[in-house]
């Protein structure tokens, strides 16, 4: 039987999320044996040459281009995770979900004490940029997501513990500590 | 105005635990509360501004901005609109030409809504600057607008004739009826004043008394059912210099109202059983905790315990007894569902916020001031007279096994007799529907216990009422099959909890009001398949909440699916297994506006 193959990406997140999955250590020389990658930051491949089994995602939806990577790996991939409380919930980026889009643009781009020099008051709009959300929406708002892991990060070892479970099919161990976090 | 509210600080003695006295007295006598006379009284009691404020911000009927000359409060519970509420509210905004939650320009009238008042039995009803109109209709309510409009006192304005029994008090006059349709020995006419504390106290020790209600095994009435001779056996036991008993009249769970009626007909029985209650458990003070709704019946109560003073049954050595002292005091509330709660009802009568406390330790041990309290509903402690007049075997006789004696039922809803009913525990739902005048074959549902309670369906109602089967605070709603269970029902309860909710815990504070906008999006007819097992997942994660409140604030819509799932199943959308409802044109209109670029919604 061929590997499983896993993709991930990071949306509106800060990569900690990643730098977890990097945090098994020497374990990552078994997660090669594991499983093969496909498109993931970890061996930088851009866009999927294949289909995947799974797909790991950090980070909530705060733009237009996430919207689309996350479609996107809706379509390649049969299983979806959300990985952290990003991905779950919007985490750090939803702070602004309580103030109105234009009040944060106003403040990042012309009046806030950081602005240095924008003297024509220029909120950038060139058309590559991806457009930004109203608000940061979590992943399982855009798309059905099968299974959560929540953390921030979660643990390197509650990662690992879940793939392995979704590739051997055998049940997740969740001990109280890894899901309790105050 | 500042020299009056001077006069109500001196009143209260300055004493900081009892702000939410002088923060009715105040709202009462200006109608709102403002930030200069809130300032005012923190100074004077010697407290932070914050805290008058968090405590002023806590309660419904505490407003900073004036509520209108005449305030109007149009309870706004399941059964209100089952009667015909929304032609009123129509009728109101149309008649004054504002919307609810405002005040007419002129400053004459201000529309509210409030959580049910406790007149199940005779909605509409509305509170109108503290007196109580039922039985509401649009013809009604443009009476009532033009005798606003000519200047009449709220006292002058009632048409109809007064209630029944004390309602016509001198002290009351109020149209509330009390509508008693079967009497038990709590409402039986047949009982003396005092006869307890003259005849049999100076004959029994404190632990006499508490044994007779341990052989009689009843349990508390206010929801929770425990035994009452424990609850106090505790308080005795424990250590403490001074001991307090409560009375629980707050009466919050909507579709309940006989503690109102007992308030009305039988006070003296209820002084009796906490003087009772007091002896027991070495207690000195009692305090009547009155939900704000019930404030027409305060001259009234308060003349009784006056009454009570002047005839020994209070004051010092009560009964001919050497050294037994114990005095009764109301404290209201100012609208706040959760000061029922035991714990929320000390800290709402130390002049707190209603949060309940953490526990252990329990009111028993810690409560009122620190020092050990008991508190017991307003039935619990009338039963106890007559347990100790007739003897705990005599009590246990009444009821079923586990649950002796009598329970109060509330019954409301679609039925022709609505109204209190005092039963023996052990009749089953379909007695109650049969004694109540409902037509049975048109009953679809009946909500036992009140929004907290469970929701059931014809399959269940031979199920009795008791402890171990159907446990009831005692409030019954009978639904017609002319109602929307899903919309008239639940929906009405999920927004109660969503509005009580003291906010303490994130599960109580948040999952009601997930849940409600799920039920909403079922409602209109976008809710898939995952949407009812969400419903259920969530209200599970509900128990782990400080209090009853939230542990049970998930049961409209846990036991409507558990009872109607088809209700929820022919609403979902059985094509999809998932649902977006984002929207990309929506969602990025507003940042494309701001930057100045057109979107590409490609
Ligand atoms: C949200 C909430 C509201 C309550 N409301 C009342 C009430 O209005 N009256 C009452 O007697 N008990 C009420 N209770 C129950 C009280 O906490 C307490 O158990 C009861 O007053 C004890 O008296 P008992 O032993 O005589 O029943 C409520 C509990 C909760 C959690
Ligand atoms: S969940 Fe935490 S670690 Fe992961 S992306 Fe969000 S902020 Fe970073
Ligand atoms: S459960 Fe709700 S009402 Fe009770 S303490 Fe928590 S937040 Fe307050």
């Amino acid at each position: 039987m061929s590997k499983p193959i896993v993709a991930t990406t990071s949306l509106a997140g800060c990569f900690g999320c990643h730098m977890s999955i990097l945090d098994i250590d020497e374990k990552i020389l078994d997660l090669i044996e594991l499983v093969e990658f496909n498109k993931s930051p970890i061996d930088d491949i851009k866009t999927f040459t294949k289909k995947c089994d799974i797909g790991l995602i950090e980070g909530g939806c705060c733009n237009s281009e996430n919207i689309h990577v996350l479609k996107d790996f809706r379509k390649n991939c049969k299983i979806l995770v959300s990985v952290g409380e990003c991905a779950i919930m919007g985490g750090l980026p939803a702070l602004r979900n309580g103030i109105p889009i234009k009040e944060c643009l106003d403040e990042a781009y012309i009046n806030g004490p950081s602005v240095q020099h924008n003297p024509k008051g220029i909120i950038p709009n060139d058309d590559e940029l991806p457009m930004l959300l109203d608000r940061v929406y979590p992943c399982h708002e855009i798309v059905k997501i099968d299974y959560y892991l929540p953390g921030c990060p979660p643990r390197a070892e509650l990662i690992w513990n879940a793939l392995v479970a979704l590739v051997t099919g055998d049940e997740l161990k969740l001990p109280y500590e890894v899901v309790k976090f105050d | 105005m500042a020299t009056n509210v001077q006069d109500i600080i001196t009143k209260y003695n300055k004493d900081k635990t009892r702000l939410m006295d002088v923060l009715i007295d105040v709202q009462s006598e200006h109608g709102y509360i403002p930030k200069d006379i809130t300032k005012e009284i923190a100074r004077e009691l010697d407290i932070s501004h914050v805290d008058v404020e968090q405590t002023m911000s806590f309660y419904h009927f505490f407003s900073e901005t004036p509520t209108g000359k005449y305030a109007i409060f149009l309870n706004d519970s399941a059964v209100a609109n089952m009667m015909g509420r929304q032609k009123v509210k129509e009728t109101f905004e149309r008649e004054t030409g504002i919307k609810f939650g405002n005040v007419t320009p002129d400053g004459a009238i201000g529309l509210f809504d409030t959580s049910c008042i406790g007149m199940n039995d005779q909605e509409p009803a509305a509170l109108i600057n503290g007196r109580v109109f039922t039985n509401l209709t649009p013809f009604r309510v443009k009476e009532i607008l033009r005798d606003i409009k000519d200047g009449k006192a709220v006292e002058e304005m009632y048409s109809a004739a007064f209630g029944d029994g004390e309602n016509r008090n001198e002290l009351i006059k109020s149209v509330v009826q009390n509508n008693i349709r079967k009497k038990g020995p709590i409402l039986s006419e047949d009982y003396t004043p005092g006869i307890v504390i003259w005849k049999k106290l100076p004959e029994m020790t404190p632990e006499q008394v508490i044994d007779e209600v341990k052989k009689s095994n009843i349990r508390g009435r206010g929801g929770a059912g425990f035994p009452t001779g424990l609850k106090w056996e505790f308080c005795r036991k424990a250590a403490g210099e001074k001991k307090y008993i409560f009375c629980n009249a707050d009466e919050g769970e909507p579709g309940t109202f006989k503690d109102r009626v007992i308030l009305t007909e039988r006070p003296k029985l209820l002084f009796e059983g906490m003087v009772i209650a007091g002896y027991a458990v070495g207690a000195t003070e009692g305090i009547v905790y009155v939900r704000h709704e019930y404030t027409y019946l305060k001259n009234y109560l308060e003349n009784l315990l006056q009454g009570a003073r002047d005839r020994n049954l209070l004051g010092k050595n009560i009964g001919g007894i050497e050294g037994f002292d114990f005095d009764i005091r109301l404290q209201f509330g100012a609208g706040a569902y959760v000061c029922g709660e035991e714990s929320a009802l000390i800290e709402s009568s130390e002049g707190k916020r209603g949060e309940p406390r953490d526990r252990p330790p329990f009111p028993v041990e810690k409560g009122y001031l620190g020092m050990p309290t008991v508190v017991n509903n307003v039935e619990t402690l009338c039963s106890v007279v007559k347990v100790l007049l007739n003897g705990g075997e005599w009590y246990a006789k009444f009821g079923t096994k586990d649950s002796s004696g009598t329970k109060l039922m509330s019954i409301s809803g679609d039925c022709k007799y609505p109204g209190v009913y005092e039963v023996e525990w052990g009749f089953s739902v379909k007695d109650i529907l049969e004694m109540a005048g409902a037509d049975e074959d048109r009953v679809q549902a009946v909500q036992v216990g009140g929004p907290s309670g469970s929701l059931i369906g014809p399959d269940e109602f031979s199920r009795t009422l008791c402890f171990a089967d159907l446990a009831t605070g005692g409030s019954l709603i009978i639904i017609d099959n002319s109602r929307d269970l899903l919309t008239d029902i639940v929906l009405n309860f999920t927004e109660f909890f969503v509005e009580e909710s003291c906010g303490s815990c994130s599960t109580c504070r948040n999952i009601p009001n997930m849940m409600k906008l799920k039920l909403e999006k079922i409602l209109d007819a976008r809710g898939i398949a995952q949407d009812i097992t969400d419903l259920e997942e969530w209200g599970k994660v509900l128990k782990v909440s400080r209090c009853g409140l939230g542990q049970t604030a998930g049961n409209p819509i846990l036991t409507s699916i558990k009872n109607f799932r088809h209700l929820y199943e022919e609403k979902i959308q059985k094509d999809k297994d998932y649902d977006t409802e984002f929207d990309m044109a929506a969602a990025v209109k507003a940042s494309c506006e701001a930057a100045g670029r057109i979107p590409n919604l490609n």
